[in-house]
């Protein structure tokens, strides 16, 4: 019986309501009073030197209240960076300074060179207009080998090279790999590339600065996955605001999906803006301007090596990869490919030695950070492509191949630092094999072929890891932040309560599956429980929302903080009556003493609470509310098996998703429904990812795809009907609710299976295909046929 | 947006008349310029909507010919050709997305000879007379390479005339991210010869394949086009296709078409 209530409902989505009805509250339906405009100037080439930007001819026109150039942010801080990685070398990757307004020099297409505010968004246009910006072109660099030759262009020239970092994982490992391989008797290699993406959150970002002369508050409003991350990062490192002087408001966001992790300029700019011109100040990207300010995700172009014995078991392997970190560093892009990608390199199975080696790139094109899934996916698609390559070469069953080397027993310690506390890949795998129906391909490829189409059939796994994280671990990884999570259950006199938690949700649904955790605990009706978030002036710290860490993390803390509630709760009960604490129960919404009849009702404590006339004053303080800070002891590890079946056009190289299943392992579930569509969402993205979506720069470092005119977003009209199952649950066993986190996944373990099912269907006509690059465009599938 | 005036006349010689301003410009459905105008692409003084001119709306079947006026949306040819010229409804009925189909115009569309429209193919691939204020002009003579047409300054299109043929088809493989064609091909059969019209392959524009249309006036039918090919020379090579590809599409889709005529 499906429960109507609490952990395991699938509760209707209680913030659908205001959403599907345009009563939601997003970052531009702020508006101010006496706001003005801000319209950034952006640089259309990718790489010069900024000779004088002349506002004469501007600063008059009509409405313009004041232009900015990077001359009016001297002695403001840079923008910062989050995670400082050291090389293989012991040395810290080489960190450039990130200007509010373009200095100097530009360094991608889009970097903002000038501001105009003004009285209306038309007015800082014209305005922006007659700037004379005299630029020297410089030559580009876009393609990341280039970058790195010795008499390559410097994107930063005040940097040794264009090398970020050139980091080795396990750096003790690389002789003992190096070994194996030697010893191997087959090894499989492959080169790929991750492709370029850019997130297209349906919500562009918007920030609002505003700024109280009276009492020298700042505020900002921003479409943010973390207020009070943006709050610290902003406040400390660029504009020297201390945090009781700024408050950073993150309403209703339309979609994150990473890119509105971190901290960007245009946020930071509003705020100064706001004190300087002493009024509200307001930015809303246009789509354009999405495309080329918006963090872009991926770009990691890879050599995989994977190394067997004669019986086909994975004995090492090696990577190398090249990771695109554009002209900045973005607030986390050092991580994901590195702490977020080679430590996933393990994957399902039971490799033991492994060496990862990154090299992170300076370019002349927008700053690369965390896109749904930040390391994992890259992880997963290059291990899982290259057990299929191997299983071709080999001429072994790829499903097989992969079930022979799982790993079964656990915690399993990786040879790459983590440690997987529970898992079952197996069943995973047989889940799959039941709900994708794979003994009825062979019969859908004839069926197929009869129709002339072309049938490919793709399976993998993936693991990834979610709930980040410990932060004593994180913080001798690079991170400058601790990445705990904090939640305060502040209960009324009547019985409703509210939960301020730092788990920001922009499309998750933390308001309906948080409240019903809550119920669960104490019994009552999830309409009693409300979930605040977003606004660091009425939540405690908060961490923020990305990684999966939202119900792993933040939950955690909510969970913790609830048990202080409860606990506080049964001593006003024992109060009442008069037995003692050990022995009061709460179950439904009531506290009774075990073994009788009496029994107390939930409201009636939270009253005494409140109105403590007959109250243990002596022992405890009126009031229920309480705080909990949650830092996980581990990070938790979702995994599951994919399988995509296509169908191919063989005169056009067409594909259609025909069939998709995935079964995914997400330990506990609180929300059956809500956990359904993350994993379909992720799915489209990872479907939109293989067959369709490539941010493309030509040589000079122009954005060839600078609109959806050119870059292919996945449509409904893509998508097949999803089989997607997660009964397979091992909780995990470091966090009270036994969850694991279920945002990523889909993205993760989709995009190998949407390639391997395209290679597949090439195969079945004869053609010796291993690899195809995403997008797995007609054209590409075409050329691949020749 | 730059500012402009906005003047929306009843009839084509109001319109023309407005058109006479300097850097007056006439509106369609304004599924092309509207957003040509909100990137600053351009910055007319005055639109001129012909939206309002109810003698440029419309379809109506005129002997062996449908008349479509000039104004007529996407939509509205969908439905209202089905019956006449059910190559070119299916045409119109696959233009974009609808609310695409429920603005956009077969002038618009005409005037703007985008060299991966739809229109372009239907009109070149049937031999249509494309009806001004001033004259008439024939498809053969109208497109002029991408963006480019016979079309003078202020000329407004107030009606599209087309042959009806014995059977035609419409076969487009469409680019993934804007879903224009990538490549698409326009084949009608008439009682004087069969003409194919390709739109998205070339550098020029929308243009007829002769080779296949002296094939298949002998015989209509995809196997009189075997070995027949186009170079790659003259073809659009960009992100989403290489000219070596589109040339190969090319074939494809007029095979496919040919199949499908009805
Ligand atoms: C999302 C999207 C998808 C699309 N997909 C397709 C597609 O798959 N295939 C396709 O073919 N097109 C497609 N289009 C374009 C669409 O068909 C437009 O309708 C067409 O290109 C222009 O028609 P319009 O009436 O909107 O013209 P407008 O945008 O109003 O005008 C375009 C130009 O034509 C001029 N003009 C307009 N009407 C006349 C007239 N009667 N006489 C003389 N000049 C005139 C205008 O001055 C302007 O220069 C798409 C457009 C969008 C936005």
């Amino acid at each position: 019986m499906p429960k109507d209530g609490g952990i395991g409902a699938s509760s209707k989505r209680r913030e659908d309501i205001r959403f599907l009805t345009g009563e939601g509250n997003y970052t531009d339906d702020i508006n101010l009073r006496g706001q003005a405009y801000v319209f950034f100037l952006r640089s259309d080439i990718a790489h010069g030197t900024i000779n004088s930007i002349d506002t004469s001819a501007a600063t008059g026109m009509p409405g313009v209240v004041k232009i900015f150039t990077a001359a009016d942010f001297e002695g403001v801080g840079s923008i910062p960076c989050g995670w400082q990685v050291t090389d293989k070398h012991g040395e810290v990757m080489q960190e450039p300074a990130h200007p509010v307004l373009a200095s100097g020099k530009v360094r991608h297409v889009g970097e903002p060179m000038a501001a105009v505010v003004a009285e209306t968004l038309a007015q800082a246009r014209d305005a922006a207009e007659a700037i004379v910006v005299d630029i020297s072109d410089l030559p580009a660099v876009v393609d990341m080998k280039d970058a790195l030759k010795a008499d390559a262009p410097k994107v930063h020239d005040d940097l040794k090279s264009n090398l970020c970092y050139d980091w080795g994982f396990v750096e003790e490992n690389k002789a003992a790999v190096e070994e194996a391989f030697q010893n191997a008797a087959h090894v499989t290699t492959l080169e790929l590339r991750n492709n370029r993406l850019v997130a297209n959150p349906m919500e562009p970002r918007v920030a609002v600065g505003d700024f109280a002369r009276g009492t020298g508050d700042h505020t900002l409003y921003t479409t943010s996955q973390n207020p009070h991350v943006i709050r610290l990062l902003m406040g400390a490192f660029v504009l020297g605001i201390p945090e009781h002087k700024l408050r950073v408001v993150a309403p209703d966001v339309g979609g994150g999906f990473g890119t509105k992790i971190f901290h960007y300029q245009e946020e930071a700019f509003v705020t100064f803006a706001a004190k300087a011109c002493n009024r509200p100040v307001k930015w809303t990207s246009s789509r354009t301007e999405a495309f080329m300010s918006d963090a872009h995700g991926r770009d990691h172009v890879t050599t995989i090596q994977l190394a067997l014995d004669a019986e086909n078991n994975f004995t090492a392997l090696r990577t190398d990869t090249h990771a695109n970190m554009g002209a900045y560093l973005s607030t986390f892009a050092p991580s994901v490919p590195t702490w977020l990608h080679g430590t996933l390199m393990a994957g399902n199975y039971r490799t033991p030695l492994i060496y990862v080696n990154v090299k992170a790139v300076f370019t002349n094109t927008v700053p690369v950070d965390a896109y749904r899934g930040a390391g994992r996916p890259e992880a997963t698609f290059q291990l899982e492509r290259v057990i299929d390559k191997a299983a071709i070469e080999l001429g072994v069953d790829a499903v097989a191949l992969r079930r022979q080397n799982f790993i079964t027993e656990f915690p399993y310690a990786t040879p790459v630092a983590v440690e997987y506390d529970t898992g079952d890949y197996v069943a995973t795998m047989d889940k799959l094999t039941e709900i994708a129906d794979l003994a009825g391909f062979e019969a859908r490829r004839k069926e197929s072929e009869a129709r002339g189409k072309l049938r490919g059939l793709g399976v993998n796994c993936y693991i990834e890891a979610c709930g980040i994280a410990p932060s004593n671990l994180v913080g001798q990884l690079g991170a400058r932040a601790g990445l705990f999570e904090s939640a305060t259950v502040r209960v009324n006199a009547t019985g409703g309560l509210v939960v301020m938690t730092g788990s920001h949700s922009h499309g998750q649904g933390h308001e309906t599956s948080f409240a019903q955790v809550v119920a669960e605990m104490i019994g009552i009706d999830e309409n009693m429980i409300e979930i605040v978030h977003g606004d660091t002036a009425n939540t405690p710290m908060g961490m923020g929302t990305y990684g999966s860490r939202s119900i792993a993390v933040g939950g955690s803390a909510m969970v913790r903080a609830t048990e202080k509630i409860i606990a506080k709760a049964k001593k006003i009960a024992s109060h009442l009556l008069e037995a003692s604490e050990g022995d009061i129960e709460l179950k439904d919404g009531a506290f009774s003493v075990a073994g009788t009849d009496k029994s107390v009702a939930w409201g009636d404590v939270t009253l005494a609470a409140y109105v403590p006339h007959n109250y243990p004053l002596d022992d405890i303080e009126p009031g229920l509310e309480e705080t909990a800070f949650y830092d996980p002891s581990n990070f938790t590890y979702p995994s599951g098996a994919y399988a995509c079946e296509v169908e191919v056009d063989r005169d056009t190289g067409q594909v259609t998703i025909e069939r998709f299943a995935a079964a995914d392992d997400f330990g506990n579930i609180i929300n059956p429904m809500i956990v359904s569509g993350q994993v379909h969402g992720g799915i489209a993205q990872g479907i939109g990812q293989a067959l369709l979506e490539n941010c493309a720069y030509d040589e000079n470092g122009q954005l060839l795809s600078a609109s959806y005119m050119d870059y292919a977003m996945p449509r409904a009209y893509d998508m097949p009907f999803f089989d997607v199952d997660h009964s397979c649950q091992t909780p995990c066993t470091h966090n009270p609710l036994g969850v694991k986190g279920c945002g990523e996944a889909g993205a993760i373990g989709s995009p190998p299976a949407v390639v391997g099912a395209v290679v597949d269907a090439l195969r079945s006509s004869g053609r010796d295909v291993t690899h195809i690059d995403m997008p797995l465009s007609p054209n590409r599938v075409w050329a691949a046929m020749q | 947006m730059y500012n402009f005036d906005f003047v929306k006349p009843a009839t084509v010689d109001e319109a023309v008349k407005a058109l006479g301003d300097e850097d007056a410009q006439a509106l369609g459905g304004g599924q092309t310029l509207i957003p040509t105008l909100k990137q600053r692409l351009a910055s007319p003084s005055k639109l001129v909507s012909l939206t309002g001119i109810s003698d440029m709306q419309g379809v109506t079947k005129d002997g062996d010919s449908v008349v479509i006026g000039g104004g007529t949306t996407h939509r509205v040819v969908a439905e209202d050709a089905a019956d006449a010229y059910p190559g070119l409804a299916g045409l119109a009925g696959r233009i974009g997305d609808p609310a695409v189909r429920n603005r956009g115009t077969i002038g618009g569309s005409l005037a703007n000879n985008d060299p991966s429209a739809c229109y372009p193919a239907a009109a070149l691939g049937s031999g249509a007379t494309i009806v001004t204020n001033t004259r008439e002009i024939a498809a053969d003579d109208y497109f002029q390479g991408m963006f480019t047409t016979a079309l003078e300054e202020g000329e407004i299109i107030t009606q599209v005339r087309f042959p009806i043929p014995k059977v035609s088809h419409y076969s487009k493989i469409a680019q993934p991210a804007s879903r224009f064609p990538l490549v698409a091909v326009f084949v009608a059969q008439y009682a004087g010869g069969v003409r194919v019209a390709v739109t998205g392959a070339s550098n020029n524009g929308v243009f007829r394949w002769s080779e296949a249309e002296a094939a298949l006036s002998q015989n209509f039918a995809a196997d009189a086009l075997e070995g027949l090919t186009l170079p790659a020379d003259d073809m659009i090579g960009d992100l989403h296709g290489t000219a070596a590809y589109r040339a190969h599409l090319v074939g494809v889709m007029t095979r496919r078409a040919v199949t499908a005529a009805s």
